[in-house]
């Protein structure tokens, strides 16, 4: 089973100092699992800690505490050349389009930037790649002299991800990669996230907001509120029946297309508790319509209620019966 | 009136929908381009080169050396033999006043220029390694800029007890540096905490590496704003230390020296003030007019 | 019903290095009282451009409404009005509000200070009036607290709650049609299904008319009475939610609908997706503008821009496929009817 795992993470904290001496508990005390070739999403929103989770992941941020294992192996203790290795093997596909590439670099620079540390190729091997690299991404050899302002932002996102790919990774962690997309052309990303899967064993760990795609693109699912997993599942069961009553706010929120909705929505009251001091005990329950006086005392865990379906909720047995 | 054949389908064609309209830009292209459509950016730079040309040409063209005295032909107003008049002791306004301008030209670029330097190196180490280096080198410009100017010119040219052109500069470029450094390292601090920069570390692509291919890129339109919007500060300071008696002392020469030679006979006399005022007030507004054209042309948030 | 806002050719450009870019082309609608029109497209499709021309809003340096366009708004041209007309009309009869609250609200004033200064603008009243009609705004707004929430700052609220006050100020004066572009799209699902909630309420309430400016399709057919979608600066297709989401009859509205994943599709497939990018609106345009991406291109297409064929009193379309002539196409499989399963 183990070793079916590209990742183990437990009890991963990352804290971060605010004002005044408190911290910010971005991500605090998550445990799951990423299994080789699947894709692994953590949803919630804004604040809930999933950015801050892919970046520790990938040593972006240094851990406050907790494990992390790659490949059985605790990323923080490699040697120099495994974490070479590690540096290559994973990646980043970011959110703002813009921002993510260089602005004074052609994009044939770009898609090179990472393949010159990692592979000696001659120049000539470079150019015929990063030419694959465009072609594989959907977009001609043209692009390689050309800057980034010339480009929209579904070409700027497949550059990303081209500049990811040079690298031949397993794993690369989608942050938000079509929250700033147009409609039309999210469908392009995405459906080139999940051909360059299937063609290249990818893992992805992707990081949305956007249910109905990560319902679309995950084989499993995390939500995450504020620092913590509430519920953890494979996909078809998460969204047929949520157990935690965040998860069945956040999903009866997806709009059907189409129709004057029938569904019977959960309007969650309130905002989102401020992280620097979230609610003690479960930190759902300033916002949650089933709270009792547990709740308020005690931090709930994730427990398995159903087969591989892991829910941290004290009421979620007697709410799912 | 439509044929049938035009009524076929044959589906959407990528190539073209993937296809640019606009012709190849690169960054620099395109800030020249917009550097160009400013047309009083264009005006003030013409004027600038043309300036520097007669500062070099002139005193050597000139009939007249600087220095050289004329009693017979003193205080004598603006005529076709001497094109700015002559000053009290018959020197040839024309040519001292270009003279003076290499020297004030002079100290302004040479002293925005080592300010630049000086700040990019300082300010770019304190980004660079951050954490208490940072916070250290940072305490230490905080407590230079609070120094006044002024004070430390004055204090120098005492303490070395000469006014040489040199001296001036030194004293002048002493605490100049400080808002340069602050500049360079919180562009670079905005800078590394870019999804670019973050991209690369990620890939394992060195420090030193994402410093020389991001962190200077980026950073170096902002340093050449910068120092054009410094040079007219420094020309000034040389001309007002040069008016109060502490900069350039004869026989060199500069514009500040002038214009406080003419301002003795400013109500009999007034064009031998005005000139090196003139050209005093014309520099200064030439580079402030050009570094406004080089800061839009160069900021990347106002391309589209 | 009768005719609120009255659009018609209207053309907007800006003038760039390369040239003039046509950002609205030859676009005419209307909007009932009482009535919410969607305005649905991609990023640069125009839409925001049409809704700021609305309010005379564009930069005049850079955009130009063109000779020919008319805005009329209650029988008036808003394209010809004077300033001081405008300035009247502007908050009071006509209010907006934006997706950045951030940017929006004035961070130096307090948010009570920012709905009294507004009320104050249109009306002559005393002051104390004024405050009370604010603190009356907040409460019709559903901000919890509203007294306190008076004194304070913009950033010292969430970004639901900054929209809230958005809405609060731009129904100060009781407007007629109120513009929201992109009200939700910078906020967060929870807090963007309340927020639809509030406009919905707050509209039948106060019975006005509503531009709705968005690119999220799952907003609209919630939302809107009507819907008119945008491509490349025209309108390609408008009609009623229903004739919309049920029958829609241009490639482009297919393409939107059916990049959204949904229900039935399986695990993985594939979306459907459209290639390419929108036209540069540089360029005139002789042509379809949707052309080069779409999948049932006509060599016609290619030659010459398509007419608007009127299918029902409410419901258009300018796409060739609909001329006589044309092969009879059925929409793709998950649009229109077979969706209602």
């Amino acid at each position: 089973m183990s070793n079916n795992n590209l990742y183990e993470i437990r009890n991963l904290k990352r804290y971060f100092p605010a004002k005044n001496g408190k911290v910010v508990k971005a991500v605090d005390d998550v445990t799951f699992n990423i299994a080789r070739g699947e894709t692994f999403s953590l949803v919630g929103e804004s604040g809930c800690g999933k950015t801050t989770c892919g970046r520790t992941l990938l040593g972006v941020y240094p851990k406050t505490a907790g494990s992390i294992l790659y490949n059985g192996k605790e990323s923080s203790e490699l040697s120099r050349a495994e974490q070479k290795e590690f540096k290559r093997q994973n990646q980043m596909i970011f959110q703002d389009p813009y921002s993510c590439l260089d602005p004074r670099m052609a994009i044939g620079t770009i898609i090179q930037e990472g393949m010159n540390v990692h592979y000696d190729y001659t120049p000539a091997e470079r150019n015929e790649k990063v030419r694959e690299l465009l072609y594989k991404v959907g977009l001609t050899a043209d692009f390689a002299s050309r800057f980034p302002h010339e480009l929209s932002g579904g070409q700027r996102q497949r550059i990303g991800i081209a500049r990811a790919l040079a690298m031949n990774p397993s794993f690369i962690v989608c942050d938000e990669p079509i929250a700033a997309l147009d409609v039309s052309i999210q469908a392009q990303v995405i459906n080139l996230m999940i051909d360059l899967q299937q063609e290249m064993g990818l893992t992805y760990l992707f990081i949305s907001h956007d249910l109905s795609m990560v319902r679309h693109i995950s084989d499993r699912i995390g939500v995450m509120y504020l620092g913590s997993l509430v519920e953890v599942s494979a996909s078809g069961p998460l969204y047929e029946k949520p157990l935690h009553p965040y998860t069945k706010a956040l999903f009866s929120a997806i709009p059907d297309i189409g129709k004057r909705s029938t569904k019977e929505r959960i309007r969650l009251q309130g905002e989102i508790p401020n992280p620097m001091n979230p609610p003690p005990g479960c930190k759902f329950s300033s916002r949650c319509p089933y709270v009792t006086d547990r709740c308020s005392h005690e931090a709930p865990q994730l427990q398995e209620l159903e087969p591989d379906h892991f829910v941290a909720c004290h009421m979620a047995a007697v709410l799912n019966k | 009136m439509f044929e049938e054949k035009d009524f076929t389908i044959i589906g959407a064609d990528a190539e073209r929908g993937e296809a640019f309209a606009r012709k190849p830009v690169t960054y620099w292209g395109d800030a020249f381009r917009r550097f160009k459509e400013n047309k009083v950016a264009v005006v003030a730079f013409v004027v600038l080169f043309l300036l520097v040309i007669s500062v070099i040409v002139v005193p050597i063209l000139s009939p007249y050396d600087y220095t050289k005295q004329d009693l017979r032909s003193r205080k004598e107003w603006p005529s076709a033999e001497h094109i700015f008049g002559t000053d009290s002791l018959g020197r040839d306004l024309f040519t001292r006043v270009f003279q003076g301008g290499r020297v004030s030209l002079a100290i302004g670029i040479i002293g925005a220029a080592v300010v630049a330097i000086v700040g990019c190196i300082y300010g770019g180490i304190a980004a660079y390694f951050g954490g208490w280096v940072d916070m250290a080198m940072m305490r230490v410009v905080e407590v230079l800029s609070s120094v006044p100017n002024l004070l430390v010119i004055i204090m120098m040219s005492l303490l070395f007890d000469s006014s040489s052109v040199s001296t001036l500069l030194f004293a002048m470029c002493i605490t100049g540096w400080c808002p340069v450094a602050r500049l360079v390292r919180s562009q670079m601090l905005q800078i590394s905490a870019s999804e670019y920069v973050m991209a690369a570390r990620v890939m394992g692509v060195s420090p030193l590496k994402i410093v020389l291919t991001h962190m200077i890129p980026n950073t170096i339109s902002l340093i050449i704003v910068n120092i054009t919007f410094r040079i007219p500060g420094f020309i000034f300071s040389e001309a007002f230390l040069s008016y109060v008696g502490l900069g350039v002392q004869p026989p060199s020469t500069s514009w500040g020296a002038l214009a406080s030679e003419g301002q003795v006979t400013l109500s009999f006399y007034p064009y031998m003030m005005f000139f090196p005022a003139f050209f005093i007030a014309l520099t200064m507004l030439c580079f402030t007019l050009m570094g406004d054209g080089l800061r839009d042309a160069l900021d990347p948030k106002l391309r589209r | 019903m009768a005719e609120l806002l009255k659009v018609e050719n209207l053309n907007v450009s800006f003038m760039s290095y390369a040239g003039e870019v046509k950002a609205v082309r030859n676009v005419s609608f209307h909007v009932n009282e009482k009535e919410t029109l969607a305005l649905v497209g991609e990023s640069g499709c125009g839409k925001t451009v049409t809704s700021k021309s609305i309010m005379r809003l564009l930069g005049r340096t850079t955009a130009v409404i063109k000779e020919g366009s008319k805005i009329e708004f209650n029988g008036e041209d808003i394209v010809k009005m004077d300033k001081k007309r405008l300035a009247e009309i502007r908050g009071n009869d006509i209010a907006m509000i934006f997706q950045d609250s951030m940017t929006s609200l004035n961070p130096t004033m307090t948010v009570g200070k920012q709905i009294v200064e507004n009320i104050l603008n249109h009306n002559d009243i005393p002051k104390a009036q004024a405050m009370d009609r604010a603190l009356e705004l907040l409460k019709l707004v559903e901000i919890p607290n509203p007294e306190e929430r008076l004194k304070v700052y913009p950033h010292q609220m969430s970004g639901g709650m900054r929209q809230r006050v958005m809405i609060a100020i731009a129904l100060a004066n009781n407007p007629k049609l109120l513009i929201a572009d992109e009200p939700t799209t910078a906020l967060d699902v929870t807090i963007q299904a309340q927020l639809m909630d509030l406009l919905g309420t707050l509209k039948e309430r106060l019975g006005m008319s509503v531009i709705l400016v968005t690119h999220d399709l799952g907003i609209v057919s919630d939302f809107a009475d009507r819907v008119q979608v945008m491509y490349a600066g025209q309108v390609v297709e408008r009609g009623t939610t229903d004739e919309i989401f049920n029958n829609p009859r241009h490639p482009y509205t297919w393409a939107l609908l059916r990049s959204i994943p949904g229900l039935a599709l399986e695990q993985k497939s594939k979306l459907y997706s459209l290639k390419g990018t929108p036209p540069d609106l540089l360029l005139t345009l002789s042509q379809c503008p949707f052309a080069a991406r779409c999948d049932y291109c006509m060599p016609i297409c290619t030659k010459q821009k398509p007419d608007e064929t009127v299918l029902s009193d409410t419901h258009s379309t300018a796409c060739w496929l609909l001329h006589p002539n044309a092969p009879k196409i059925d929409p793709p499989i998950g649009i229109g009817g077979q969706h209602n399963e």
